[in-house]
């Protein structure tokens, strides 16, 4: 196709349209762009659309905050409301939740907008979350694709820090309890917190400066990050190509799937209106942050069922689960005259700080145990891969239960315990949570590598009984077809590596290090069935050869 | 003024002294705290209303409660608690209690309007207490903002900014608002019961009272102008809205759109 058009001679448009796209295309090069991208592959799977989702949540919280921004005005300046929600009437508030109340009850739509904004924010870090869980758990941040992975870990953090700023504006209780708690997070850092809160919040809490410079930050420099971040992310989707599930046909080498249009770009544009429709529906059809109901900021108020968007609840919930003197052990020491205050400090950037160190270098430790530098656009399946899926869910484990204890006192009401037992359980489970997770979700993962295996060997149970002349009762199994074997014979199980020399002839002390975390990593395993060991169990079938004890095989056949 | 100065090193001076002083803070003490003291309105309950509330009584209260109402280990003595005390905790049937517990549990009312108002009257009787508040500061027509206000900075902390109620220590807890009468709010403030606090006359005024049962009813007529409230439990039930419902939805949506290849 290509070759002959270079012998042809110029293409000359014959309708009007034709020579105006002509026009635009010879300036800049649309057809060409659309070749190449409109070819891209993608493959098919729900699991690989949440990332779409987050896109999507994005593009929807961009324009609803653009609509509120119309009618929002972050100034502290106080004033009295006069608008018509008649529980506030006349009520002293700041000119902030004085819009952001118009916002709700007086500019048409707003309501609406703001629901939008706000479920979209807490779709968008949602999606964000289960898309990098499933990134994890595939296996998909391996080379060479580690540093979209940071880029990943980044966006997070940046939606999480756009979330925060967008909860505070409204200035009502509930986001000025907010930002009092990371008021007194950041004055618990030793030497500079006093001075970096003082910064902040331009003297001393809360000032009347923080809602304009959160403004600035939530509507100008955040999502500009997150934009920038997005473009980095999505180039480096496009030059790494996407990774794929294991099955017959696909290697490292190839992407099967759709190509991007026209189908998938049909997908993923209806995909858009469907995510944007669920929001709207969510919108219009619940309340989220009725801010109504918490009334102006106050510094003297604090009311029960006070809490972060759940983004934000696992840091909480550590504030929460941290005691403040164990037995005769205080939290709060004088140094030199000044107050460390451990009790809020250990809570608030320990667990938050762990999270995000290993979120950003597991990429790195991985490739370091395994000493595996080549590229991978083949996923694992996650039990295929039992240490790394156990160290996720201890993870996500130890996440989940400081993220439950931001909720305690509603776990405490609503299944009518005492919110002291909660605690205590939960500050329990904080340490042995993620070490039992880790344990069930190992042999969880290696029975189901078992059960492959054996199905991959002697085919599936079809629950048909037969009986036997002499007597003797056997199921019947049905042997799988050769895709659906592909699919549970063909991984890879790597074995331990034991420490290997350098080229000194040495074996350090690191390199010890590295062949006993390997041994930890891979020293339960269950190797895929080798086709030797498929030929023998199937070879009875064929030669309806009966051996002792193997009858039940043969005779499935 | 001389005699006074001559007198003042007399021996007896400093004791003179004191008992001024004493005398000076018990009497302001006395006028302070009955300012708060609603008396109890017995006037409007019969004698048979005491005397059958005294039968009751004794049949159904004072196995805890103690005969005469003054009190046994396992229930305080209510001498002195009022009307109000006994019509909340009855009215609402927290008492006769259903079991031990960290706190009495609300259930359906053991007994009638009738038995409720002669239990009152019987414990009005035993000594001066608040008394069942008056009609006029149960209308709902007071200042609903301001009651908002005072409920912000007096009840939220335990019973939510939306009345959605709270957890307390030691499986106590405060409990929701909604669907609660004017007079059991208005008892509830002046009586304290259970874990809830004393809000008197001189701390929250009867027109305060007022104005936070304008509020609440206000807030409960209003209903939720947003759409459904997912229970007015703040972010966390947002949360899990979004995590189960919505993030659900949006995934059958993914196996939909991608059911076609294998």
């Amino acid at each position: 196709m290509s070759a002959s058009s270079t012998a042809e001679a110029p293409f000359v448009p014959k309708t009007k349209v034709g020579s105006f796209t002509n026009f635009v295309d010879e300036r800049v090069g649309g057809s060409g762009i659309l070749r190449e991208f409109g070819r891209k592959v993608f493959p098919d799977h729900w699991s690989f659309m949440f990332g779409e989702v987050a896109l999507y949540s994005f593009v929807i919280l961009l324009m609803s905050g653009t609509f509120l921004t119309f009618f929002f005005d972050p100034s502290m300046a106080e004033t009295h409301y006069q608008g018509s929600y008649t529980p506030l009437y006349n009520v002293e508030m700041s000119v902030a939740y004085n819009s952001s109340l118009n916002i709700s009850f007086d500019v048409r739509g707003g309501l609406f907008m703001r629901q939008v904004h706000h479920w979209a924010a807490l779709l968008f870090v949602a999606s964000l979350g289960v898309h990098m869980l499933r990134v994890f758990f595939t296996g998909a941040f391996r080379k060479p694709r580690e540093m979209n992975w940071v880029v990943g870990g980044v966006l997070l953090i940046l939606a999480m820090a756009a979330g925060f700023t967008g909860y505070s504006l409204p200035d009502d209780l509930l986001s000025g309890n907010g930002l009092r708690i990371i008021d007194g997070v950041i004055k618990s850092i030793p030497v500079i917190g006093t001075y970096i809160s003082f910064f902040l919040f331009g003297g001393e809490f809360p000032g009347t400066a923080i809602i304009g410079r959160l403004y600035v930050l939530h509507i100008l420099l955040v999502p500009a990050l997150i934009l920038l971040m997005i473009v980095i992310h999505l180039f480096m989707v496009v030059v790494h190509k996407h990774t794929q599930y294991p099955g017959p046909g696909r290697n490292d080498g190839n992407v099967v799937g759709y190509p991007l249009g026209p189908v998938y770009a049909a997908k993923a544009g209806g995909f858009f209106f469907i995510v944007f429709g669920v929001l709207a529906l969510m919108a219009a059809a619940f309340t989220i942050n009725p801010i109504w109901n918490y009334g102006p900021y106050d510094p003297s108020p604090v009311s029960a069922g006070t809490q972060p968007d759940w983004y934000i609840g696992f840091v909480d919930g550590a504030l929460r689960l941290m005691p403040g003197v164990i037995n005769n052990f205080h939290f709060e020491w004088i140094v030199f005259g000044h107050t460390l205050t451990l009790n809020v400090l250990l809570p608030a950037l320990v667990p938050a700080g762990i999270i995000f160190t290993v979120l950003f270098m597991y990429p790195w430790i991985e490739r370091w145990v395994t000493k595996d530098n080549r590229e991978h656009h083949v996923l694992d399946r996650p039990r295929n891969a039992p240490t790394r899926t156990a160290i996720g869910v201890a993870g996500f484990t130890w996440y989940c239960v400081m993220w439950a204890a931001a909720g305690s006192d509603l776990i405490a009401t609503h299944f009518h315990v005492s919110l002291n037992d909660v605690t205590y359980w939960l500050r329990t489970l904080f340490f042995i949570g993620p070490i039992i997770a880790f344990i069930v979700t190992k042999r969880i993962a290696l029975a189901l590598q078992r059960k492959d295996r054996e199905i991959a060997l002697h085919g599936r149970e079809t629950g048909r009984i037969v009986r036997l002349p002499h007597g003797e009762f056997i199921e019947v199994h049905a042997p799988l077809d050769e895709y659906k074997r592909y699919k549970l014979v063909g991984f890879e199980s790597p074995a331990p590596l034991p420490a290997q020399p350098n080229e000194h002839g040495v074996v350090t002390r690191k390199e010890k290090r590295r062949a006993a975390l390997s041994r930890w990593f891979f020293e339960d395993r269950v190797a895929p069935a080798t086709p030797a060991e498929l030929e023998a169990a199937h070879s009875h079938g064929h030669h309806e050869a009966i051996e002792a004890g193997d009858e039940q095989k043969s005779l499935s056949h | 003024m001389k005699a006074l100065s001559q007198k003042r090193r007399h021996p007896l001076a400093a004791i003179a002294l004191l008992l001024m002083g004493l005398l000076l803070t018990g009497g302001l003490y006395a006028v302070a705290t009955s300012v708060n003291q609603a008396k109890a309105d017995t006037t409007s309950y019969s004698a048979s209303d005491v005397e059958e509330g005294g039968k009751l009584f004794a049949a159904n209260c004072a196995t805890c409660h103690g005969m005469g109402a003054s009190g046994t280990q396992d229930g305080p003595s209510l001498v002195g608690v009022g009307a109000a005390a006994v019509d909340f905790q009855v009215g609402t049937g927290r008492m006769p209690m259903q079991m031990n517990g960290p706190q009495a549990q609300q259930k359906p009312a053991q007994f009638n309007e009738e038995q409720t108002k002669q239990l009152s009257a019987y414990v009005a009787s035993l000594g001066a207490g608040p008394a069942i508040p008056e009609e006029h500061l149960l209308d709902g027509k007071g200042d609903a903002a301001k009651g908002g206000e005072l409920f912000r900075v007096n009840c939220a902390m335990c019973h939510n900014a939306a009345a959605a109620g709270g957890a307390l220590t030691r499986g106590k807890f405060a409990p929701a608002l909604a669907g609660v009468s004017s007079q059991h709010i208005y008892e509830a403030m002046a009586t304290g019961p259970q874990n809830m606090p004393v809000f008197n006359d001189s701390n929250v005024t009867p027109e305060d009272k007022r104005d936070i049962i304008t509020f609440l009813k206000t807030i409960e007529a209003n209903g939720s102008p947003g759409g459904a409230d997912l229970g007015s439990l703040g972010p966390v039930s947002e949360g899990l809205f979004v995590w189960v419902a919505g993030l659900g939805v949006i995934i059958a949506f993914t196996i939909w759109l991608t059911s076609r290849t294998s």
